[in-house]
């Protein structure tokens, strides 16, 4: 397969700039923040999203959805990104659609329809600590009558206060640190002993923290199976790598994009600052790391559409470069616009907010990198 | 089974069968790249390797079979290219005459030309090099000022070139030669010619490797016939740029380690590493910074490679920006740079060394001061930056 989107994904990749940049440009995201939204994003819009078919892109065909794969879904994030739009869609579409289909007919069954008529969000929820280690997952899911009881907390749950569900990493056996002994829940919203702490970021996006305090869940909540998650969860953590670095493109290419239209037009010396050398060699440095981790993007959504063996590392490379560009990217953002650049004002500052926060989502890139060295034996 | 299906199968079992073992080693230096021409000297395995690929005109896959080419479409080449990286099959011919001079002659050269010319760099006949740079013509190429002047049935070149590649080990030469002092650009035009014509003469430069892949090259009245002209006269610095754009393909493969050494990867460079400082308990290289180091090249490297794979596939579907092998020769020659001071730091004070049998010579120490010339050879990395400011990001003035 050739590295580079087909006819049909260009013109989904239309369809969907031209949609989100109408319904949910970087003013729809600054009006939810100025009004303290306390949902964290907009729920009609998330139903346009269903009616675009973007929800049920991963859904299999004969389960109601349009059985696309990755590389469409980071078509739609990111233009999501280049938008800075408050969106469920990678926890829920991406997310919480890859670990269902590591799951059970019922559970598929009771979430796909909703999931693609836009009625329910999804939220994954993974770590415990400030940074990423998913290996050391402690949350514990002890056998309770037909089902299982969980005690822990979680934290870093983007949306986790108004999800739906919530796709819980539970430890069953084994210790902190070991793959073995983990396994994956379906949990409903106001389950009783479930407290989500809605903490606005500094993106002004909504994670919460989590406090489970003994909820009770059926055995039917298992996803996938009992003490054996390492695999399902590696699977979603891969989608959800391979997704953020999708949405990171949009975030550093916009700001790209507004920082080369900034180059052009502002003047100083009576010159565009765009005909400077000095800026003109760092952006021109920035377009080319941005340009390689689009394509290690792409190698990855495409490796994972394959389901071949090496889409877990090419999703790991996929994050830690989108991750290095776009922090790039930001950065070089504000610098250029100068004083501009630090106001509230301009949109450039949201953009090294977001690149930031999903900078951070599912590892950031030293811990990529980490993963990566321990992979390859060193 | 489609058509590539089939041909997938049939190319797996021909390369098998007609590469030799020794063929599909890695290479450890320059001795064990083929570049051709009537001076080389290959083993039995190279040539047995180099005939059986140009036979089928696999040596330019993708060029038409009238010029010696396997008249293989994209999808073809692609299989092919990855069917021998699978095996670890050698490169059988590496060549300007490939990479450069032959891309150029499909777009501009004559019938005449096409059939006279590619056939014998497909077979790896004649060794070519690039009569480009001159003592004052370096990033500002189109000031040279090699001169051709009209005899009527011929020109006549004076001049000097500077860092030509294996002039002295070339059979011919692709040059860049001002006919006309009325316009900087269009006053150029693109010659080839026998190197053993009266006149011509080279001297290596002892660079700081040690090496000498870099000559001064001298014409003194050197006669050229009129039907060597690619392009229209006055008209050669648009071949020139096309050319360049092949060669920064090119050099941009060095992001991969060019097959060169180090080319085994960050996991090869770490095992290097862990001879030199040892493990943690945790089988983990000791030097954590180092760890560090090659653990990001790694993303770069790895993101590079599919950068590489995209680029070619948009290249060979007429998808990519003009300017892109700017951006490709650029990243690509900073990382391999990058590469070598990770080769040098792994290795320790045992790379240092120049003569001793230990360091075969002085291989990694050689190879990452030639590494050096990367980001200025085919145009510097600041000429690159400037073409990408230019012309992708149109920025003003530039």
């Amino acid at each position: 397969m050739a590295l580079f989107l087909t006819d049909e994904q260009t013109m989904l990749r239309d369809t969907a700039r031209q949609f989100v940049n109408e319904t949910a440009p970087v003013s729809h995201m600054r009006s939810l923040r100025d009004a303290k939204e306390p949902a964290g994003f907009s729920r009609d819009l998330w139903k346009q999203f269903a009616e675009m078919g973007f929800t049920s892109i991963l859904i299999p065909e004969d389960e109601g959805g349009l059985g696309l794969g990755h590389v469409e879904a980071g078509v739609v994030l990111e233009e999501i990104g280049r938008n800075l739009t408050p969106s469920s869609f990678l926890s829920t579409a991406v997310g919480a659609v890859t670990a269902l289909k590591t799951g059970a007919a019922d559970l598929r069954q009771i979430w796909f329809p909703r999931i693609a008529a836009g009625e329910a969000v999804a939220a994954l929820a993974i770590d415990e600590g400030a940074k990423h280690r998913p290996a050391q997952t402690a949350l514990r899911a002890e056998r309770s009558g037909n089902g299982f009881r969980l005690t822990g907390a979680k934290t870093f749950v983007p949306l986790g206060h108004v999800a739906d569900l919530i796709v819980v990493a539970a430890r069953t056996g084994g210790s902190p640190g070991e793959e073995n002994g983990i396994t994956l829940f379906a949990v409903e919203k106001g389950a009783a002993g479930l407290t989500a702490t809605p903490e606005r970021l500094a993106d002004a996006s909504i994670a919460a923290r989590l406090q489970l305090d003994g909820v009770e869940v059926d055995a039917d909540a298992v996803i996938g199976e009992v003490d054996q998650g390492w695999a399902g969860l590696t699977r979603i953590l891969s989608a959800g790598r391979a997704g953020a670095a999708a949405e990171l493109l949009g975030v550093g290419g916009g700001a790209m994009d507004m920082t080369i239209g900034y180059l052009r037009e502002r003047k100083q010396f009576g010159v565009p600052i765009g005909s400077f050398q000095a800026l003109q060699h760092r952006a021109a440095h920035l377009y080319s790391e941005m340009e390689v981790a689009r394509a290690a993007v792409l190698k990855a959504q495409q490796l994972l559409d394959a389901d071949d063996p090496n889409a877990e590392r090419a999703a790991l490379v996929a994050k830690a470069m989108a991750g290095l560009a776009v922090t790039l990217a930001v950065q070089e953002g504000v610098q250029m616009h100068g004083g501009i650049g630090m106001t509230d004002e301009y949109d450039i500052g949201f953009y090294m907010k977001r690149g930031r926060v999903l900078a951070e989502l599912f590892g950031d890139a030293n811990w990529a990198a980490d993963q990566l060295a321990r992979m390859s034996g060193y | 089974m489609s058509d590539l299906e089939t041909f997938h199968a049939e190319t797996r079992a021909w390369l098998e069968a007609n590469c030799p073992a020794a063929m599909r080693q890695p290479v450890r230096g320059e001795g064990d790249i083929v570049w051709g021409g009537r001076k080389a000297q290959l083993s039995p395995d190279q040539k047995a390797w180099l005939d059986a690929m140009a036979s089928r005109g696999w040596t330019v896959p993708d060029w038409p079979k009238d010029y010696g080419g396997g008249g293989l479409s994209p999808e073809q080449t692609k299989i092919l290219r990855q069917e021998m990286a699978r095996l670890g099959c050698r490169n059988p011919l590496n060549s300007f005459g490939i990479s450069m001079l032959g891309p150029a002659l499909l777009k501009y050269g004559t019938e005449e030309q096409k059939k006279r010319f590619l056939p014998e760099i497909a077979r790896g006949e004649i060794r070519w090099c690039q009569g480009y740079s001159e003592p004052n013509a370096g990033s500002d190429l189109a000031g040279l000022q090699t001169s051709a002047e009209d005899k009527g049935d011929h020109f006549l070149v004076n001049g000097q070139k500077v860092w030509t590649s294996y002039a002295d080990k070339a059979d011919w030469i692709f040059c860049l030669v001002r006919t006309s002092k009325e316009s900087k650009h269009n006053g150029i035009s693109f010659l080839l010619f026998d190197m053993e014509s009266p006149g011509v003469s080279t001297k290596p430069i002892l660079l700081i490797s040690g090496y000498s892949p870099f000559c001064e090259t001298f014409f003194d009245n050197v006669e050229v016939p009129k039907d060597q002209l690619v392009g229209e006269l006055n008209k050669g610095w648009d071949v020139a740029k096309y050319l360049l754009g092949h060669e920064r393909e090119m050099i941009s493969g060095m992001g991969l380690g060019g097959g060169g050494l180090g080319s085994g990867g960050p996991a090869a460079l770490a095992e290097e590493a862990k001879r030199a400082v040892g493990v943690d308990a945790d089988g983990r290289l000791a030097d954590p910074l180092l760890r560090a180091q090659i653990a990001l090249f790694e993303v770069r490297e790895r993101a590079f490679r599919a950068m590489s794979e995209k680029f070619m596939d948009e290249l060979k579907y007429g998808k990519t920006h003009p300017a892109q092998p700017s951006m490709m020769k650029y990243y690509g020659t900073e990382l391999n740079k990058a590469r070598y001071e990770l080769v040098m730091a792994a290795g320790g004070s045992d790379a240092l060394e120049w003569e001793s049998e230990g360091s075969e010579g002085g291989t990694k120490a050689r190879a990452w001061l030639r590494t050096k010339a990367n980001s200025i050879e085919g145009g510097t990395s600041e000429i690159q930056l400037n073409i990408i400011a230019k012309r992708i990001l149109e920025l003003p003035g530039a």
